[in-house]
């Protein structure tokens, strides 16, 4: 098999998955479409492998052996974002990327004044508070 | 115990004093009052034996040296000669007095205990620099003393006058002790010691290289601490000061201090003609000018430090004619009456509850009120007028005596001029020092009008001093004036025949004239009625003269001056009384020349700090927090914006790389 149809399938998966990324609103999502972009390096780790093993006599399969490390790595990233996403949702009653922006600069510093609303910032202020606890 | 111990002794009680006192003072009230009087008699007690083993024989010599100097020693020495031992008897009295009458005096006072200790260690610094045989160590008592006046011309610092008072204390004879600092270095420079005998043996066999120079500069740290004509200005507004230190600072410590340096150091002086001359108009000025501003005071105790300003002129116009034993002649019995006259004033300002004259001479009865205050301080005034037979009269007769003498051209220490000078100026202030003596004693005494209050006799600690003192003011002179040349090895110190006639005459005719002034205002007294009589009659007398002080001001818009035309200074003054009363304008001047532009100084280095050091400063802060500002604002919160940013940045990196490597 040629190395161009690995190759080109795992583009089109990682454009998807950073279209995910980008685009997406909902958390689980967004964590999908990063699966999809670790996915697509692995193919492009196995192809080029299999490539390269058929130019050289002795070779240690490296690419194999990090897909397989990519794989453990993603698992537990995997794990640890949907805990995190169910302690947030659990939290707030949502995983709208969009409305988790607490690590934004507040509307009461100087610098940007009329980003937000004051309802949001008020509603925002009333997400920290219960956050806090 | 020998004498050297003895010596030692001397001052070390009082400084121990002090030194438990300040310690104990808060944990042990009970003990401040033994611990003020006990330390400070046996000094007096000592200094006593100390004089009586010199005996005005030949001068003790004791000296250790405490750690090597390097260039010219400083020793721990004594120099016991006939003045010391007599000067060190007077400030032991008048410590002691003042010790015993300010237990009754501030009774009541809150800071009684720091003020006692601060008063031992004020005596102790005396005794130490009228002991002292070292200059440095001299140093080290007069800088004491200067930091003791500060302390306690500030004993009331609730009001805005003892404050300025007692910095303008401090400052004016720091003013004064820069150069004499700088002076006692080229002094010992010159003589290649501070010991006072090897500086008198230099000094006899010609080793001084610029004796002008040496005694002009500590003439100015004299002229500050003894209150002479430049800088005498801080010594009437220390009558901010409570009574007892008023008379301790005025009649044994302090402006003493001065004049005993000079009468030690005198051949120094002698070595110079320039100098001798500049104390000589030095002592002019401050006598006759003195004279004319006591007359115009309307504060007692303004006029008694007028008075001190004068009688110290009377003591540097004998050192300058070069009889020093005339000078501190005058200062042992200018000593006990003056501190009799303050003693007893503060007992008359408790009874009138006011300071001053004006007041006072709308009180009737106020003699009856302190008798014991009205007899002594009659006597103190006929001795600071020189009424024969009391001591004023002979101490000052001898300054007269020697200033004729000098005049005449029968000496060689001093320039005739400077003879002349003292001669003149000294008969000039024997009469207006009669006329504001009588004028203090009429206008306080021969008051008419509601009777002063009564508040029962005073304490009896305060009238026994008082009759202590009164003891040497009536009798020193006359008993002791034949006595005391073979103390000071000096001339003979009676009176002559043609000053006493002279001075004597005037001095009756000033009182004179000043009973007829008094005579021709006093009916007017009656038409215009003031007041400014302290609101605490009752309480301690410490209280009540910080209250009179306090509305003194207020009641008639001037410290020293009361619009009173039933004053008989106002007569005889004429259009100078207005310019005497605030001591002819000279803190006006010294205002002008000096507070002024420092203010200014001060403004500016105000406004470059202000608008130019702080404005880097403020742009120093200012540009990072528009930076962060900026920066802050790609901070939205949302994670995709920030990838997206990060996706740009890595495709620009990419294509970058690519047409490098292409090389395109």
């Amino acid at each position: 098999m040629h190395l161009v149809y690995p190759a080109v399938l795992s583009a089109l998966l990682f454009c998807t998955g950073l279209y995910g990324v980008l685009a997406r609103r909902n958390a689980i999502l967004v964590l999908m479409s990063v699966e999809l972009m670790l996915n697509a390096v692995n193919l492009n780790l196995v192809a080029f492998d299999v490539w390269l093993s058929r130019t050289a006599v002795e070779t240690l399969h490296s690419g194999q052996a990090l897909t397989l490390f990519t794989i453990a790595i993603a698992a537990a990233e995997i794990g640890i974002g949907l805990a995190i996403v169910l302690a947030v949702y659990r939290n707030r009653g949502t995983s709208d990327i969009d409305r988790l922006r607490d690590a934004a600069e507040g509307p009461d510093d100087d610098s940007d004044p009329g980003r937000d609303s004051d309802a949001a910032a008020t509603a925002r202020a009333a997400e920290k508070a219960e956050a806090t606890p | 115990m020998t004498t050297t111990t003895l010596a030692v002794l001397v001052p070390l009680l009082p400084f121990l004093g002090a030194a438990a006192g300040l310690l104990l003072g808060r944990t042990a009230p009970g003990f401040v009052r033994p611990l003020a009087i006990l330390p400070t008699l046996a000094a007096l007690v000592l200094a006593v034996l100390v004089a009586a083993d010199q005996g005005g024989g030949r001068a003790i010599d004791a000296s250790t040296e405490l750690t090597p100097t390097g260039s010219v020693p400083v020793d721990l020495a004594l120099h016991i000669d006939g003045f010391a031992a007599l000067v060190a008897v007077l400030v032991a009295v008048v410590a002691a007095c003042v010790q015993i009458y300010s237990t009754g005096y501030l009774r009541d006072d809150p800071r009684y205990p720091s003020y006692a200790a601060l008063v031992s260690l004020f005596t102790s610094a005396m005794l130490l620099v009228v002991y002292s045989g070292d200059l440095m160590v001299l140093l080290v008592g007069w800088e004491v003393m200067g930091i003791c006046s500060y302390f306690l011309v500030g004993h009331y610092w609730e009001t805005p006058e003892a404050r300025a008072a007692s910095l303008k204390a401090f400052l004016v004879t720091k003013l004064g002790d820069v150069p004499f600092l700088i002076g006692l270095f080229a002094l010992a420079t010159d003589a290649g010691s501070f010991r006072i005998t090897e500086i008198l043996g230099a000094v006899a066999s010609g080793g001084l290289d610029h004796p002008t120079l040496i005694a002009l500069l500590l003439l100015a740290g004299v002229a500050g601490k003894s209150a002479q004509f430049p800088l005498h200005t801080w010594l009437p507004d220390a009558m901010a000061g409570p009574t007892p230190v008023s008379a301790l600072i005025h009649a044994a410590t302090m402006v003493a201090a001065g004049v005993y340096f000079t009468a030690r150091l005198l051949p120094v002086f002698e070595a110079s003609a320039a100098a001798m001359t500049v104390l000589a108009v030095m002592a002019a000025v401050t006598m006759a000018g003195s004279a004319l501003a006591a007359l115009a005071q309307d504060d007692v105790k303004r006029v008694l430090a007028y008075s001190t300003i004068g009688q110290l002129g009377y003591m540097t116009g004998a050192l300058a004619v070069g009889d020093r034993g005339a000078a501190v002649f005058h200062l042992l019995s200018h000593g006990a009456f003056k501190a009799l006259l303050f003693l007893a004033a503060g007992a008359v300002i408790h009874a009138a509850g006011t300071n001053s004259l004006a007041a006072m001479s709308r009180t009737g009865n106020l003699r009856d009120r302190v008798p014991d205050a009205y007899w002594t301080m009659t006597v103190a005034l006929l001795a600071l007028a020189a009424i024969p037979p009391f001591s004023g009269f002979f101490s000052k007769e001898s300054v007269l005596g020697a200033a004729e003498h000098t005049a005449t051209g029968h000496t060689a220490h001093a320039p005739g001029a400077a003879g002349w000078i003292v001669l003149v100026a000294g008969l000039i202030t024997a009469v207006l020092t009669a006329a504001y003596a009588t004028r203090l004693w009429l206008l306080a005494f021969r008051g008419r009008g509601a009777d002063a209050p009564s508040h029962g006799r005073q304490p009896l600690t305060m009238t026994t001093v008082l009759w202590v003192l009164a003891v040497p003011s009536l009798a020193l002179g006359g008993l002791t004036f034949r006595v005391l040349p073979d103390w000071f090895g000096g001339g003979s110190l009676a009176p002559a025949l043609t000053t006493s006639v002279l001075g004597t005459g005037l001095a009756l005719a000033g009182g004179i004239v000043t009973y007829g002034a008094w005579r021709h205002t006093t009916a007017l007294a009656a038409r215009t009625p003031m007041g400014a009589v302290a609101a605490h009659h009752e309480a301690d007398a410490g209280l009540v003269e910080a209250e009179a002080i306090a509305t003194h001001r207020p009641a008639y818009g001037d410290i020293a001056y009361a619009p009173d035309p039933a004053d008989p200074g106002r007569l005889l003054l004429g259009p100078l009384h207005r310019h005497a009363a605030v001591g002819f304008h000279l803190d006006a001047v010294y205002a002008a020349l000096f507070v002024r532009p420092v203010l200014a100084a001060a403004g500016l280095v105000r406004f470059l700090d202000r608008e130019v050091v702080e404005t880097y400063v403020r742009a120093a802060g200012a540009l990072p927090r528009l930076l962060g500002a900026a920066v802050r604002r790609a901070q939205t919160g949302n994670v995709q914006t920030y990838v997206s940013a990060l996706l740009a940045g890595a495709v620009v990196l990419t294509v970058a790389v690519v047409l490098v490597a292409t090389g395109a």
